[in-house]
C-alpha cells in the first residue's frame, strides 16, 4: 500500500474474548491487503470482551473497507473509527539508554522535559518509562537517540473516545 | 438423552434438515462414520473418490437446491483436500458446512500423525469456523454454523471436531431450526433517493449477480425492470436467475459477455446493481466502466457497496425488502429510444454469430443440449472456454440451473458439483467440461457410477487448454507453452468404460445429436467425447485491461 503517514487513523474493535479471535481480525487485514501500523489488545470493563485498538494508514476507501470488513467478522461485536479530535490516544515506551557519565546531564534534562521516569538503574544502563501521545513519544526518541539507545519497546496506541459515551452504545450500521 | 459427540453431530445434522452428506472417512472421523452408519436410514452419505470431489458435490448440491451443503473429511490431508472446495464456495457465497475430524486434544500442537490446523488454514476462506473444545457446546455450535452459513450473504463454515469430543458424552435434545439472522432493513431515505434517481434517468440497466438467486428475488427484479422499462444483464453468477428468453434479458456481460449486454451497460445512464460485487470479469477496466451511468448498488453485504465500483447510492441489507420498497416508490416509465437502441445492439450481436456449417462447433454442441434438456435440468460446468460457451449459449428457464465456479474459477469443480446437483434435485444433470478441467477430477466418475447418479458428461475435447491457448494466440505470439494436450494419449471412451460408465465419441453434429439425445434419456452415466477444433475462440472478448469499447467480436489474425 502506498498511503502516506498523514492518512493515519485509529479503529477501536470490541471482540468476544475467545480463542483465536485476534487471529481472525489480523488475518482479515492480510487477506484484504492492508497494513497495520500498530495493534494493541487487552481486557475491557466486561470479561466477555477484549478491546483491540488498531492504527493504520490509508485513504477514505481503505478506511471504509476496514470498518465494513471488520463488522462482518462473526466474533466482532463493535467497530468504531476514533477521529483525532474526538479521541484520547496514548502510548507507552520503555527505553534502555547507555549510562554514560558524560551524557548524564543531557539524559536527565530530556527526562525532565518529557516527564519520564527512571524505572531501572544500573552501572551500564538506565531504563526509562514515558507515556504520551505518539507524537510525544516520537519526539522523545528523536531527542535521546544521540545519547545511545540500547533498545526500546513501544506498546502501540490505545485510545478512548472523549466524553461520557461508550463505543458499545454507539450505532455503527451504515 | 445422553449421546456421544459423534452421535450429536449426526442428530444435529438431521435436526437441521440434512438428508444427504458427501465425504470420505478416515482415522479421526471413525466415530462419526460409525454414527452415520447407525443413522443410515435417516441420512444418506455419498462416498466420493477424493475429498475435493466431496466438497464440490456439497457445493453443487447447495447451488442446485438452495439448501446448506454438507461435507465431511478426516483430519490432515482429508481436511486440506477440502480447501479448494471451501474457497470455491466462499468466492461464490454458497452456504456450506464442512465438518472435519482432528486428533484428540491432548495430541493437538504436537505435529501428531495427520494433525493439521485446518481452522487456521481456512480462516480467510470461510465465513466463520470453529474448533470444538467442549462436547456440551457441540450441538449449539453446529446449529450456529448452519445459521451463519445461510444468513445474509451466505458462505461456508467449517467445524473442526477433535476425536475426544466425538467420543465424549453429553446431553442432547433436538430443537426446532432457527431462522436466519435478521437482516438489516434497507434505509427508507436511501430507497427514496434511489427512486428519485431512477425516475430522472432514461437508459436504465439492471445488473444482477448470484445474490439475486441467493435472496430468491428474480421475480422482483423482472417486476422492477417492467415498471421502469429497464433491460437486465448479469454476471456469470447471476445466470439462470432470469429466463434466457425473457424479453428484457440481454445475457451475461463482461469479459466474454453478450455483445448487447456489455454495450448496453456501457451506454446506460443508470446501473442498478443487485446482489453482485462488480467483479473485474464483469466490468472490464474499472476506471472506464459505465462512465455515462449513475450507480445504485443493492447488496446483502454492506462491505460490497463501493468496494469495486463506487456507488452513487448504496442500499444494504435485505434485498427482497429493498426491491419491494423500490418498486413501490418508482414511477412507471417508458424509454422508447433506449429500447430502440437495445434492439439495434441485439441485431448487431446476431451479425457477429458465425458458425462453421458442417463442423462440430461449441455453438452446435450447446444448441443440441438446449434442444434435449428440459427446464429442470441443472447444467454444471468446469472452468475455461467450455464454461464461457455454456454461459453464452445454454438457455435457462428456471433459477439455480447454472452450476459454475465463478469467483475462484476452479478447474475440476464440475464433475463433483454435477453429482451434488443431481443428488440434490434428483434431476439428470448435464456436465459441460473441457479436457483440461475434466482431467483434474475425473476420478469422481467412480462416484457417479457407484450411486447411479444421473449425470451426462459433455466433454469439449479440443486437445488443448483452450482458454490459455486463446490468450497465447492473441497476446503471446502463438507461444503455446504447455497448453497442448494432444500429446496425452487418454482415450475418453475407454476411460469411461473403465469406470463402468458409457463412452461415446463424436466428431460431427449428427453424431453428437444422436449421442446426446440417447444419453439424456438413458440411465446411468455417459461421457460424450466431442472432438472440437483447438482454435475455436470464445467471443466476444474484452482484452486484458480493456474497457467495453475495446470489445473484440470477430476472430482475426489466427
Amino acid at each position: 500500500m502506498s498511503e502516506t503517514k498523514s492518512n493515519k487513523f485509529v479503529i477501536a474493535v470490541y471482540v468476544e474474548n475467545k480463542f483465536g479471535v485476534l487471529t481472525r481480525v489480523t488475518s482479515m487485514f492480510t487477506r484484504r491487503g492492508f497494513n497495520i501500523d500498530s495493534l494493541t489488545v487487552g481486557v475491557t470493563e466486561s470479561p466477555e470482551y477484549s478491546r483491540i485498538t488498531i492504527t493504520m494508514s490509508g485513504d477514505g476507501y481503505a478506511r471504509a473497507q476496514m470498518l465494513n470488513q471488520l463488522r462482518k467478522l462473526f466474533n466482532v461485536k463493535k467497530v468504531e473509527l476514533l477521529e483525532d479530535v474526538d479521541a484520547i490516544e496514548r502510548e507507552l515506551v520503555l527505553v534502555k539508554i547507555r549510562n554514560d557519565p558524560e551524557n548524564h546531564q543531557r539524559v536527565l534534562s530530556a527526562l525532565d522535559i518529557f516527564k519520564a521516569k527512571i524505572i531501572n538503574y544500573s552501572v551500564e544502563a538506565l531504563c526509562i518509562e514515558v507515556t504520551g501521545t505518539p507524537d510525544k513519544i516520537d519526539a522523545l526518541i528523536e531527542m535521546i537517540k544521540p545519547l545511545g539507545i540500547i533498545e526500546l519497546c513501544r506498546t502501540g496506541i490505545v485510545a478512548l473516545q472523549k466524553g461520557g459515551g461508550s463505543i458499545m452504545e454507539s450505532d455503527d450500521v451504515n | 438423552m445422553k449421546l456421544t459427540g459423534a452421535q450429536i453431530v449426526v442428530e444435529t445434522l438431521i435436526e437441521q434438515g440434512v438428508t444427504d452428506v458427501f465425504g470420505y472417512p478416515g482415522g479421526q472421523v471413525l466415530n462419526l462414520y460409525d454414527a452415520i452408519y447407525e443413522a443410515g436410514d435417516r441420512i444418506r452419505h455419498v462416498l466420493t473418490a477424493h475429498e475435493q470431489g466431496a466438497s464440490h458435490a456439497a457445493d453443487g448440491y447447495s447451488r442446485a437446491t438452495g439448501k446448506v451443503g454438507v461435507v465431511i473429511a478426516t483430519s490432515g490431508p482429508g481436511a486440506t483436500n477440502l480447501v479448494t472446495g471451501i474457497a470455491t464456495a466462499m468466492l461464490d457465497s454458497v452456504p456450506m458446512v464442512a465438518i472435519t475430524g482432528n486428533v484428540p486434544q491432548d495430541l493437538i500442537g504436537r505435529d501428531s500423525f495427520q494433525e493439521i490446523d485446518i481452522t487456521g488454514i481456512t480462516l480467510p476462506i470461510t465465513k466463520h469456523n470453529y474448533f470444538i473444545h467442549d462436547v456440551n457446546k457441540l450441538a449449539d455450535k453446529i446449529r450456529e454454523a448452519f445459521r451463519i452459513a445461510k444468513s445474509g450473504r451466505p458462505g461456508p463454515v467449517l467445524i473442526d471436531i477433535p476425536k475426544d469430543i466425538q467420543t465424549a458424552v453429553a446431553e442432547f435434545e433436538p430443537r426446532p431450526v432457527e431462522p436466519p439472522f435478521p437482516q438489516h432493513i434497507p434505509s427508507e431515505t436511501r430507497v427514496a433517493e434511489a427512486a428519485a434517481l431512477i425516475d430522472s434517468r432514461s437508459r436504465p440497466f439492471i445488473h444482477i449477480g448470484g445474490g439475486v438467486i441467493g435472496s430468491r428475488t428474480w421475480d422482483l427484479v423482472t417486476e422492477l425492470a417492467d415498471k421502469i422499462d429497464a433491460v437486465i444483464g448479469c454476471s456469470l453468477m447471476g445466470l439462470s436467475a432470469i429466463p434466457t428468453d425473457h424479453p428484457r434479458f440481454l445475457g451475461m456481460q463482461g469479459m466474454h459477455g453478450h455483445y448487447a449486454s456489455s454495450m448496453a451497460s456501457n451506454d446506460a445512464d443508470l446501473i442498478i446493481a443487485i446482489g453482485t460485487r462488480f467483479s473485474d470479469r464483469a466490468t472490464g477496466n474499472k476506471a472506464k466502466f459505465a462512465k455515462n451511468a449513475r450507480i445504485i448498488h443493492i447488496d446483502a453485504d454492506f462491505a460490497e457497496i463501493s468496494k469495486n465500483i463506487t456507488a452513487d447510492i448504496g442500499i444494504c441489507g435485505d434485498i427482497a425488502a429493498a426491491l419491494r420498497k423500490l418498486i413501490d416508490s418508482v414511477h412507471e416509465a417508458n424509454h422508447m429510444d433506449w429500447m430502440d437502441h437495445i434492439e439495434d445492439l441485439r441485431d448487431k450481436e446476431l451479425s457477429f454469430l458465425v458458425d462453421n456449417p458442417g463442423a462440430l462447433t461449441p455453438l452446435k454442441v450447446m444448441e443440441t443440449i438446449n434442444k434435449y434438456k428440459n427446464a429442470d435440468t441443472p447444467v454444471a460446468t468446469d472452468v475455461g472456454q467450455h464454461q464461457m460457451w455454456a454461459a453464452q449459449y445454454i438457455r435457462f428457464q428456471k433459477p439455480r440451473k447454472m452450476i459454475s465456479s465463478g469467483g475462484l474459477g476452479t478447474m475440476g469443480f464440475g464433475l463433483g458439483a454435477a453429482i451434488g446437483a443431481a443428488v440434490g434435485t434428483g434431476e439428470r444433470t448435464v456436465l459441460i467440461t473441457g479436457d483440461g478441467s475434466f482431467g483434474m477430477n475425473l476420478n469422481e466418475l467412480a462416484t457417479a457410477v457407484t450411486y447411479r447418479v444421473p449425470v451426462t458428461v459433455v466433454l469439449i475435447d479440443n486437445k488443448t487448454l483452450g482458454m490459455v491457448r486463446q490468450w497465447q494466440t492473441l497476446f503471446f505470439n502463438h507461444h503455446y507453452a504447455d497448453t497442448n494436450l494432444d500429446v496425452r494419449k487418454t482415450d475418453y471412451v475407454k476411460l469411461a468404460e473403465a469406470f463402468g460408465a458409457k463412452g461415446v465419441r463424436c466428431a460431427s453434429p449428427t453424431e453428437f445429436d444422436a449421442a446426446f439425445s440417447e444419453a439424456i434419456k438413458s440411465d446411468g452415466v455417459t461421457v460424450i467425447d466431442c472432438l472440437i477444433d483447438k482454435d475455436e475462440f470464445v467471443l466476444p472478448m474484452l482484452p486484458p485491461g480493456g474497457a467495453i469499447d475495446d470489445i473484440i467480436t470477430v476472430k482475426k489474425g489466427v
